[in-house]
């Protein structure tokens, strides 16, 4: 095959898996998982030890 | 007390303290460097003072001391709270913090001493890069395995990224640092001419595409969030964000050999790589700003968001001037100058130095069981010193860097040149006393946080932290 249609051939498949991820990750399939997996930085605040009497030492 | 129930926030608060500590090196030894340039006898005729042989030191102490190992440390963190999950492997995770401090340590003695690849950004010689390759897969190893015992099923994007940045910089180590050894300080690249050049800026442009970048970007996806008390703007975005960044930086490097010898075409990929690369890194930039809608009011109060969020602005703007520098016309004018060098530090100092230090203010008290910094003013007065500094490095560059490039060029009729090359250093000796200041006030900056990390640690027996359960 003629080396240009091999670069054109490469050129479309990595656009259509460019569309690809797009469309997956819009999909309305991963809006709970991914709803879900936003939420993980922001779990563990409400289980840390904190002390209290260190509380007015933050002005 | 330390078991498989709590987490292993030891390496990380290790880790988070060197970090401090590097960085007030690294950045020292640019002030000093920056100095140099102005008054050159400084180096008293020392040879290891220098600036051929500090110009090495500063870049790897700030890049690899400090850079890396706020990496290794808040991804340690990152990837232990978002899995759910202990690190694996206590006794290696110890090894990549020891190790690393020992490759840091040996830079600190061979580069000053002239023990050199001469590779940017790789200068250390060939049982160092071994040292690295060791305890950068062991880094590997404990990072992904913990990981796969994650007791969540989704994996975070912020460990999306710090995986892509631990799996890459260990491919590009290794393949660009392969050396002949002759003796024990002295070895010769495997790769000769336009080759060999091409491999050093596959590498040295991935080193800002993968350290400098998908590293802290990965920093950001878990503190900005954190510290805004809200998810991230958008989780799909990040998706996107992830997989086309990575797909794209690895084809930039070339726009670092424009007119040289590198054929042509190769060049050509590089630019325009580099341009589509404009995309993803907005992308990810505004996902990260757009994370304060409707919390903007915090940014009244809250000075850590404040860094974060011009730590973004400054991603946000490099990563502009990057892809117009790589235009082959631009970059006619631009190469070789000040202005490279006031790029890089507006992404150093504004983007991966700002946003390591707004995430560590985070991530202090959360290690030493504390609600806050000690001082909230101080973390304002840290801000505002690193904004100044930066403003005015990056701003006296401009000037003295676009100037070297119209002044370097210049012809008159006959086609000889307008300028002598002493000319444009005489143009440039204000402005590298501008530059100067800027270094000291962003340096000032770091020795009031030491201050404030002090008095927020001081008298702390860190407890140990039980993992989450899942719900």
């Amino acid at each position: 095959m003629d080396i240009g249609i091999v670069r054109g051939l490469i050129t479309v498949a990595l656009l259509v898996l460019f569309i690809g991820v797009w469309v997956w990750s819009w999909s309305r399939k991963r809006k709970t998982d991914f709803e879900a997996s936003s939420m993980l930085p922001l779990e563990d605040d409400r289980h840390m030890p904190y002390s209290e009497n260190n509380k007015e030492q933050t002005s | 007390m330390d078991t498989q129930s709590s987490y292993n926030d030891k390496v990380v608060r290790q880790f988070t303290l060197v970090t401090i500590l590097w960085g007030i090196v690294g950045m020292l030894v640019g002030i000093i460097i920056a100095a140099e340039l102005i008054w050159p006898n400084l180096s008293m005729n020392i040879s290891w003072l220098s600036f051929g042989r500090l110009r090495p030191l500063h870049t790897n102490a700030v890049i690899f001391a400090f850079g890396g190992s706020a990496l290794m440390g808040t991804s340690y963190y990152v990837v232990q709270r978002t899995c759910h999950v202990r690190l694996a492997f206590d006794k290696l995770a110890a090894f990549t913090f020891w190790g690393w401090q020992a490759v840091i340590v040996l830079a600190a003695i061979t580069l000053p001493l002239g023990i050199t690849q001469s590779k940017e950004y790789a200068e250390l010689e060939w049982p160092i890069d071994l040292l690295i390759a060791v305890v950068w897969v062991s880094y590997a190893i404990v990072f992904l395995t913990t990981i796969g015992r994650r007791k969540v099923k989704h994996i975070y994007v912020a460990n999306w990224f710090y995986a892509a940045f631990i799996i890459t910089i260990a491919v590009l180590h290794i393949f660009n640092n392969l050396a002949i050894p002759v003796t024990l300080f002295k070895s010769y690249s495997i790769y000769t001419g336009i080759v060999d050049g091409m491999m050093q800026w596959w590498y040295g442009h991935n080193a800002v595409g993968f350290f400098l970048t998908a590293g802290f970007l990965g920093m950001m996806y878990y503190f900005v969030p954190k510290q805004a008390k809200r998810p991230i703007y958008s989780y799909r975005l990040s998706v996107v964000h992830f997989w086309s960044l990575i797909a794209i930086y690895m084809w930039a490097g070339p726009h670092h050999l424009h007119y040289t010898s590198l054929p042509n075409w190769a060049q050509s990929i590089g630019m325009v790589f580099s341009i589509i690369l404009l995309a993803p890194s907005w992308g990810g930039m505004i996902n990260g700003i757009m994370t304060l809608t409707g919390a903007w009011h915090k940014l009244r109060t809250d000075p850590i968001l404040k860094f974060m969020i011009v730590s973004l602005s400054f991603y946000g703007m490099s990563t502009f001037e990057g892809p117009m520098m790589a235009i082959k016309t631009v970059n006619a004018l631009s190469h070789y100058t000040d202005w490279t060098i006031g790029h890089v530090h507006s992404g150093a100092l504004g983007w991966v130095a700002m946003m390591t230090i707004g995430s560590l203010y985070c991530l202090i008290p959360r290690l030493y069981n504390k609600e806050g910094m000690y001082s909230t003013k101080l973390i304002d007065v840290h801000f505002w010193t690193s904004t100044i500094g930066v403003v005015l490095y990056a701003v006296s560059m401009w000037i003295s860097g676009i100037t070297q490039g119209l002044m370097w060029r210049a012809m008159n009729d006959d086609g000889t040149l307008t300028y002598s090359f002493i000319e444009s250093l005489k143009f440039t000796y204000p402005y590298y006393g501008i530059r100067l200041l800027g270094g000291i006030v962003f340096f000032s900056g770091m020795l009031v946080m030491v201050y404030n990390v002090y008095m927020t640690i001081r008298q702390v027996k860190p407890q140990p932290v039980a993992v989450i359960q899942p719900a």
